[in-house]
């Protein structure tokens, strides 16, 4: 909003009361959401990974080796495999998002959010399947 | 099924304690009986000095929703039966001040709901005898979904983000500002984009979902705020794009 309001009012009879520090245990739905929230730190290192890997490439092999080397560390690895699983987790948050931002319209009739969904995991499955034909058979 | 069942209810009287108190009551518990029922119950039998709203329970006019068992409920719609032997816990609704027992200050909401402008906006009025604005079954069904609010705030009780961070317009202002945005007959897009496409509207919203769970009324307001941020995404990147007078 453009002005911000005070919250209401002072009315010193008005009980208010704070959340509480773990609001965020009391619902599967919250527990997702801090999830998805403190995740995004994973995120962000599945971006600069994925600018070193982009880097190590243009600079020649021997640097695509070393930075093949230092993947395998286990160090390494094991940030990569959580980060694995949370960018999953937020591709899925993402898909079942997008029917209920995207309303697509089939001359009057409304397509069904099933479909939207359907669509995007379809496409999803498709571009893994391409990623995978190209590093294992390609 | 037993006859009887505990009610667990918040008290608050400001002229005699500084916060809140529970106090128990044991009610009558018949399979059609509704927690308002019970809370009825009270007022008329047990103690007349409970505090609580109330009006139509029949789950239109939108004032009995409070916090039952944890959840954010109208009371009119939810059964003393679900709760098996008991006890009930009756809480006044959450993010939102207490004024006495179970009655919440809603003066903040209805300052949102003004600020989004609810109403049908013409550029300009037709005049009277060219008749009414005529809509289709199908532009009635763009909207149709987020007219069913009838403003409980049981979706403000529920976002965390409201409760974390007063200032945020919140889910039900939202689906409204749509059900005015997608009427064909009204023109006022722009005019609630502006109150809406700023950090404290839409994009104070992180998707949580839950305003969507508790709705009585299945009006989804995570689902309208979602779609309008992608309208919104859509016109910042118009104005980057295009010539004023195209957009």
């Amino acid at each position: 909003m453009s002005e911000r309001h005070a919250y209401t009012d002072y009315h010193p009879r008005w009980l208010r009361s704070r959340p509480s520090t773990y609001w965020w245990l009391e619902r599967r739905a919250y527990l997702s959401f801090i999830t998805r929230e403190l995740s995004s730190i994973f995120i962000a290192w599945f971006v600069v990974y994925l600018l070193l890997l982009v880097r190590a490439v243009s600079l020649g092999d021997s640097n695509y080796q070393a930075f093949l080397a230092w993947s395998r560390h286990p160090v390494v690895m094991t940030l990569n495999v959580v980060t694995a699983f949370f960018v999953l987790f937020h591709a899925v948050t993402w898909f079942n998002l997008a029917p209920k931002a995207m309303v697509v319209h089939l001359g009057h009739k409304r397509l069904p959010a099933s479909l939207i969904s359907a669509a995007n995991y379809g496409a999803w499955v498709v571009t893994t399947a391409f990623v995978l034909w190209l590093l294992l058979g390609g | 099924m037993a006859d009887k069942i505990t009610m667990q209810v918040t008290r608050y009287r400001p002229e005699e304690e500084s916060g809140a108190t529970v106090q128990e009551y044991e009610v009558p518990c018949p399979k059609d009986w509704v927690v308002l029922d019970g809370l009825n119950y009270i007022k008329d039998r047990l103690d007349g000095s409970l505090s609580y709203r109330w009006s139509c329970r029949m789950g239109v006019c939108g004032s009995c929703g409070m916090t039952v068992n944890g959840e954010p409920k109208l009371t009119c719609e939810t059964f003393l039966s679900e709760y098996g032997a008991g006890p009930v816990r009756v809480e006044p609704l959450r993010n939102f001040p207490v004024i006495r027992d179970l009655v919440v200050e809603i003066g903040d909401f209805m300052r949102k709901l003004v600020a989004v402008k609810p109403w049908i906006i013409r550029d300009q009025e037709k005049p009277l005898i060219e008749g009414e604005y005529l809509q289709t079954p199908d532009e009635l069904e763009e909207y149709r979904q987020f007219s069913m609010c009838i403003n409980c705030m049981l979706c403000y009780s529920a976002c965390p983000i409201y409760g974390l961070e007063p200032a945020f317009i919140g889910p039900a202002a939202i689906a409204l500002a749509q059900r005015y945005n997608l009427d064909s007959r009204d023109q006022g897009n722009d005019e609630r984009l502006e109150a809406l496409s700023v950090h404290d509207g839409i994009w104070g919203c992180t998707f949580v979902g839950e305003c969507t769970a508790v709705c009585p009324k299945h009006v989804d307001p995570a689902g309208a705020i979602q779609r309008y941020k992608l309208t919104a995404a859509l016109e910042e990147l118009k104005s980057f794009v295009l010539p004023r007078k195209a957009r």
